[in-house]
């Protein structure tokens, strides 16, 4: 999968999250602008793991902040 | 130069560190003045017994203490510790590893050893210590711990200090579990952490089930039992012990200070290298050793507790009567049936959880007030812990306090 094929694949998860329909371009971020509570984290992250048949740990989960790093992460996570 | 310095000096501004915790602050001023009494500030100015204190200057019974098995105030349990803090003083001012295991340290492994039937018992200064030494030690950078996903902080803790991988599932649900199993990189090491009860919702996990999916997929397996010693299981040894799965078990985590009735952790395990741990964990090699009159107490109430069937009887009896009587009165409750001695109130917010706290509080009866983060989904919770030494007249008590907090309060 390329950048944008996993892009265009997280942003069909996230719809059910985005309830207040954000814009989402490189640098919207998850605390700040979705204003995703750790909940919400959790289930979106379940839903991309699944997905792409990876693990996104704590420790990476917290190296991720907006939405142009998360594609990055699972583009490498999915390669590997 | 000098002048420069001091210029230097003055134009740096400081940064108050703790200015992080304005919000907390405003929450807790806002709460405070609506004029409820301070949840976090409550004092027991006596303690009649296990079930009964002077709190804030009111006779209260304690709904909310942890204290299962009633063995505060037993005698026995009492005695024993008066002995060993006149025979060998009020502490021990020492590790464990160097001059703080006393004869009473090495009783209370022994009775640990007895009651869960296991080669190897390791004593720790809280629970909270136990986890966060022996998960920090087990599984180190490298090593994948798989948690569920409401575990207690201690176990964040531990998971942290370790600098393992830490991979949360969704609180228990055994198929998200084996899905992150099986998605570990083939040769790493694996540690499953699970609790027997949950205790914000007093919920019990599917230990069956995750301890089988668990040794499938080549992990380890540490189950925290603090909320099911002393009545849960034929010998009380838990909820792994109940589902039939505790010699699949590689690490039992419990605490003193619930039905014990004192305070400590520890660590149980049949694994053949285990005391290598008293060399390498950190959080039991630097720290003082509990008082000895502690350990005397605690060893006296650990074999108690292997005989208190009919006290086991009793507890559930409790708990199975407030639970049909609150959800009679039209309360959310936190699970369906009861299945254990916690039984969690769900409130619509804090403000009114807060308010039905006070109010009970002003009938005489002391819950807990939990909330986020200590509770899972942001909700608020009054929750209550039976003790096997309430008796079934205050039970309905207690019914009839909630019943008149629930409706002054508007919340049934």
């Amino acid at each position: 999968m390329t950048p944008a094929d996993v892009d265009a694949s997280i942003r069909t998860l996230v719809e059910p999250f985005n309830k207040k329909g954000i814009a989402i371009e490189d640098a919207t971020t998850f605390a700040g602008d979705f204003e995703f509570d750790s909940l919400t984290v959790m289930d979106f992250v379940a839903a991309i793991e699944d997905e792409f048949d990876i693990i996104i740990s704590m420790n990476q989960q917290a190296e991720i902040e907006n939405w142009g790093q998360l594609v990055a992460a699972v583009h490498k996570l999915q390669d590997s | 130069m000098a002048t420069a310095m001091t210029e230097t000096l003055t134009a740096a501004e400081p940064v108050d560190l703790l200015s992080k915790f304005d919000p907390i602050i405003q929450t807790r001023e806002t709460l405070l003045a609506a004029g409820v009494e301070d949840p976090f500030n409550l004092v027991m100015e006596e303690v009649l017994s296990p079930t009964r204190a002077i709190c804030n200057g009111r006779d209260t019974i304690l709904l909310g203490t942890y204290n299962y098995m009633g063995m505060t105030f037993d005698p026995d349990v009492i005695e024993a510790g008066k002995r060993a803090m006149e025979d060998f003083g009020a502490g021990t001012t020492g590790s464990r590893v160097l001059n703080g295991t006393f004869r009473d340290h090495r009783d209370v492994e022994a009775a640990l050893r007895e009651f869960y039937d296991m080669d190897h018992a390791m004593v720790f200064s809280t629970g909270y210590q136990a986890n966060l030494g022996i998960i920090s030690t087990l599984a180190g950078k490298g090593d994948y711990i798989i948690l569920d996903i409401d575990s207690h902080a201690s176990i964040y803790d531990g998971c942290a200090m370790g600098k393992a991988e830490v991979v949360p599932f969704k609180h228990n649900d055994v198929e998200a579990l084996e899905k992150r199993l099986k998605r570990i990189p083939e040769g790493a090491g694996k540690l499953v952490v699970l609790e027997g009860v949950y205790s914000m919702m007093g919920d019990v996990a599917p230990l069956k089930e995750m301890v089988r999916v668990s040794k499938e997929n080549g992990a380890m397996v540490l189950v925290d039992e603090a909320h099911s010693m002393g009545f849960i299981g034929e010998h009380g040894r838990g909820v792994a012990e109940e589902q039939g799965v505790l010699d699949d078990v590689d690490f039992i985590i419990g605490t003193f200070s619930k039905s014990v009735g004192t305070v400590g952790g520890f660590c149980v395990s049949n694994h053949p290298k285990f005391e290598v741990l008293r060399l390498v964990c950190r959080p039991y090699v630097f720290t003082a050793a509990l008082p000895p009159a502690v350990m005397a107490s605690s060893a006296t109430s650990i074999r108690k507790l292997m005989h208190g069937g009919n006290k086991r009887a009793h507890l559930w009896e409790n708990s199975r009567t407030l639970h049909g009587g609150l959800k009679a009165l039209g309360f959310q409750l936190g699970t369906d049936t009861p299945q254990s001695a916690i039984i969690a109130v769900i409130m619509p917010d804090l403000e009114k959880g807060a308010m039905m706290w006070e109010a009970l509080l002003k009938e005489g009866l002391y819950v807990n007030l939990a909330r986020p983060p200590a509770t899972p989904a942001g909700m608020t919770l009054l929750r209550c812990s039976l003790c096997a030494e309430h008796t079934a007249d205050q039970v309905q008590t207690i019914l009839g306090m909630f019943e008149r907090a629930g409706k002054a309060i508007g919340i049934i």
